[in-house]
């Protein structure tokens, strides 16, 4: 009581709130936090504006100032010389003359609707495989597209990838037939077997009667030469992408298997692949692979391509998932063993999954990286991007000509890359489940 | 009280005991995968020796003592187009060794100060080092060489602008140093008489300096007392070997690069193929190491940081002591992965022109020669013999910083 009077003064209401000073609030604190809290920093702060200005400065300019419709560097520069008196600007104009080239290479002008229509059909194809709320039903088109791109690219009549596609079909249903005996080894032979007969024996003369009598579906065939550009890369990295996880996979589980032979062979292909340069097994595939095949069988360049890039990515691949499963806690391997579960269920059901979530970023890594080296095709007489960028600077007409195609370059790939790794996290996030 | 202990009765051996007996099936696997494998490697090795008799070739590797007949523009050791082949690809090895070598070093500099900005709280720089990782990362090093070698000969002042009386380049570093797109030239060192003493000298002081950390690290866990050590290893690198030099009256000079009618002449001539070699792959490596970097040090926990501080430690000796030793471990791995990369990605070295192994060997003597397979095996098997020496090497080292577990 007496302590109430005692005191000199006592604020009997509430004071208004007051705003934060104006250094702890808005972008003045956010300024004093992130750019200036230190002299370090602040030289820091410095330096990048000094440099961002230097780069924006050097590049905007001639980034914006381009010239687009020309037919030619010398025309470009005149252009330019007339609207600015210097040459010191972009001639886009090359873009737009040769845009075509870059994407679809030496692909015949009037069949670019299907190179166009392939690749709608890769995207809603790949679709199901990327977003699990895609319907389901997709997955149809996932199956059939392999075939439906070789068709639609390569042309010639829908028969041929037909009866390949029929092969398929045949050997799944003979696993079917044959996975009632219970053997997952013998309904596999019987399925590998029906295949080869309908490949080999069958299926040629099938398709060369349907072709004669019934030349359903004929395309303008298209020889592996003209295909490049953009087009080529896709093909070369969406073909090593989707069988190089399958490939990757079984090395990896060979490497980790206790049987010795398989796991000798497993590890000898995997670090003699990963130890030499990717250039060396494309020279190989260009080079010897003819002494390596039965005299007189030519295959094509691409498909050589393909398989060289394949193995190359697969044996990385096998490394990236190895290191899943050795992340795996051992309690899942004994988990499934308690269960019951055979090497193959356990493996599908309670590894893999776990293993290959742990190892997406790995995964979508080497995706990234293989549809890089993808470029390293130029050096095999293949004309991808690069390979065009040369071969356009041959011309007279645009000789001397660098920067404009390599950013048009850099941006498409840097585009497809970006997209991917994102891809990768959100993936990643989405399959998150320890609650963090 | 009966258990069920009937076994089942010894049949002997049945033949589907083969696949559904454990026992026996991992040999058969094992069995199916070798014979698998050996019939592909007698189908390969028959096709080849089929098709190489229809050819009239043979496999020899005689052809690598004959006169080589081609000029290398870069040697290590000497080189002229009269030497073998076999010191042709000698040559490009240590060009290839050369540029591996230096693109490691400079891409570990690079990444680690990317990496370390990356973390930085500078709101500004963190960008800017994300969009050098990013924009790096996701474009093939082919396009970076191109792009590299594209600046130095196409942005670059030739060689003819640095003479007159006022010329349009000049010279960097107090006329030491001249860029050009012909290349760079920068000062080289020349050899005087008794300039192996001085070398002797240093070498000798780095041994010093590493018998003086042992030397002070047991005192220090014998008496606790901690000496300066920086300071006195910097004196023991430095003040041995300046005071030979100039008790040998300064036996090792510098020779300057001087224009020279239309070029430039004395000094090292660092050729554009290697510059653009050296700076794309170091720049392109760099990307993905700073992201190695950064993810080492995120991954160790800030308790780590903060327990050191609460023993007293100072924020140098912390991040000496307890943050990098751990975040080491964390980072070594990949970046062994990553010098290999860049060992390998070296061999694109043919797109700019550097003669290094697979422009020699795998380039000018396959064709010259026409040894296709014989050249092909060789180089690949050098690749591999580098790469797993590299590997080996930096896992050594990896399990000496590695966590010492009981």
């Amino acid at each position: 009581m007496s302590n109430t009077n005692s005191l000199s003064y006592v604020r009997k209401e509430m004071l208004e709130q007051q705003p934060a000073p104006r250094s702890q609030v808005g972008f003045t604190r956010w300024m004093r936090e992130n750019l200036f809290s230190g002299w370090f920093n602040s030289i820091l702060t410095i330096v990048s504006i000094f440099v961002i200005y230097k780069i924006l400065a050097g590049t905007l300019p001639w980034l914006f100032g381009g010239v687009w419709d020309a037919t030619s560097l010398e025309q470009c520069r005149t252009i330019l010389n007339e609207r600015f008196g210097n040459t010191h600007y972009a001639c886009w104009a090359v873009l737009t003359e040769r845009w075509n080239q870059l994407l679809y290479g030496f692909y015949p002008e009037t069949e670019y609707w299907r190179a166009n229509l392939a690749f709608f059909l890769m995207l809603a194809a790949l679709a199901p495989v990327l977003f699990d709320k895609v319907p389901r039903k997709m997955l149809y088109l996932t199956m059939a597209f392999p075939f439906l791109l070789v068709w639609l690219v390569w042309g010639g009549a829908i028969w041929g990838v037909t009866s390949v596609a029929v092969g398929f079909v045949l050997g799944g249903v003979a696993f079917k037939l044959v996975d009632r005996f219970g053997s997952m080894a013998l309904s596999a032979i019987a399925a590998v077997a029906v295949a080869v007969v309908w490949w080999l024996l069958i299926g040629p003369s099938v398709v060369e009667g349907l072709n004669s009598t019934l030349p359903l579906g004929h395309l303008e065939e298209v020889q592996s030469r003209d295909l490049g550009g953009f087009m080529i890369c896709v093909i070369i990295g969406i073909s090593g992408i989707a069988l190089s996880l399958p490939i990757g996979i079984v090395l990896a589980l060979g490497r980790q298997s206790d049987l010795f032979i398989v796991k000798t062979i497993c590890v000898g292909f995997i670090e003699f692949i990963r130890g030499v340069p990717l250039i060396t097994l494309l020279f190989t595939a260009s080079l010897l692979l003819n002494y390596f095949l039965p005299p007189g069988t030519t295959f094509d360049l691409t498909l050589r391509v393909i398989i060289m890039v394949t193995l190359f990515s697969s044996a990385y691949m096998a490394e990236v998932i190895r290191g899943g499963l050795a992340a795996l806690p051992k309690g899942q391997y004994e988990a499934a063993d308690a269960l019951g579960l055979d090497y193959w269920k356990a493996q599908r059901l309670i590894i893999m999954p776990q293993a290959l979530k742990i190892s997406i970023p790995g995964i979508v890594n080497t995706f990234i990286g293989l549809f890089k080296d993808t470029t390293l095709v130029m050096f095999i007489g293949i004309y991808d991007m690069l390979g065009l960028s040369n071969a356009i600077r041959a011309n007279a007409a645009w000789n001397g000509i660098y920067w404009e195609l390599f950013i048009f370059i850099g941006l498409v790939f840097w585009i497809c890359c970006f997209a991917m790794s994102q891809y990768s996290q959100w993936l990643e996030r989405k399959l998150r489940t320890d609650h963090r | 009280m009966t258990t069920a202990t009937n076994t089942p009765e010894d049949q002997g051996f049945r033949l589907s005991q083969l696949i559904y007996d454990t026992r026996y099936r991992s040999i058969t696997i094992q069995v199916i995968a070798m014979l698998a494998f050996m019939l592909i490697a007698a189908f390969l090795i028959r096709n080849t020796i089929i098709n190489l008799s229809a050819l009239g070739k043979d496999i020899n590797f005689g052809f690598l003592f004959n006169r080589a007949a081609y000029d290398i523009n870069q040697q290590i050791i000497p080189y002229t187009s009269d030497d073998s082949h076999w010191r042709a690809t000698l040559v490009g090895l240590l060009n290839t060794l050369l540029i591996a070598f230096l693109g490691c070093i400079l891409a570990t500099v690079i990444g680690v100060i990317a990496g370390v900005l990356r973390l930085s709280k500078n709101w500004l720089t963190a960008r800017i080092m994300t969009f050098y990782v990013e924009s790096f990362r996701n474009i093939p090093v082919l396009l970076w060489i191109l792009a590299f070698m594209a600046v130095l000969s196409e942005a670059l002042p030739a060689p003819r602008a640095f003479r007159g009386e006022d010329p349009a380049a000049s010279m960097w570093l107090w006329d030491s140093v001249a860029v050009t797109n012909r290349g760079t030239y920068i000062p080289a060192p020349v050899w005087g008489d008794g300039s192996v003493f001085v070398v002797i000298t240093f070498l000798l002081s780095l041994l010093g300096i590493w018998a003086f950390g042992k030397f002070s690290q047991r005192r220090f866990e014998a008496t606790g007392q901690i000496l300066p050590n920086f300071w006195i290893k910097l004196a023991i690198f430095f003040v041995p070997s300046i005071l030979v030099y100039f008790v040998m009256g300064g036996p090792i000079t510098l020779s300057y690069p001087e224009l020279k009618g239309f070029n430039f002449g004395g000094g090292l001539h660092m050729r554009n193929s290697m510059l653009a070699l050296w700076l794309a792959l170091s720049f392109y490596t760099g990307s993905f190491i700073a992201e190695i970097v950064r993810s080492g040090i995120l991954a160790i926990s800030k308790g780590q940081t903060e327990a050191a501080f609460a023993l007293g430690l100072r924020p140098s000796r912390t991040m000496n002591l307890v943050i990098l030793p751990q975040a080491l471990r964390v980072i070594i791995p990949p970046l062994i992965s990553q010098y290999l990369n860049l060992t390998k990605n070296s061999s694109l070295a043919l797109a700019v022109g550097y003669m290094d192994l697979r422009s020699t060997l795998g380039g000018t003597t396959l064709n010259t020669t026409g040894r296709e397979l014989e050249c092909m095996l060789l180089m690949m098997a050098i690749y591999l013999v580098v790469s797993l020496l590299i590997s080996s090497g930096m896992n050594v080292y990896n399990k000496s910083v590695r966590l010492k577990e009981r």
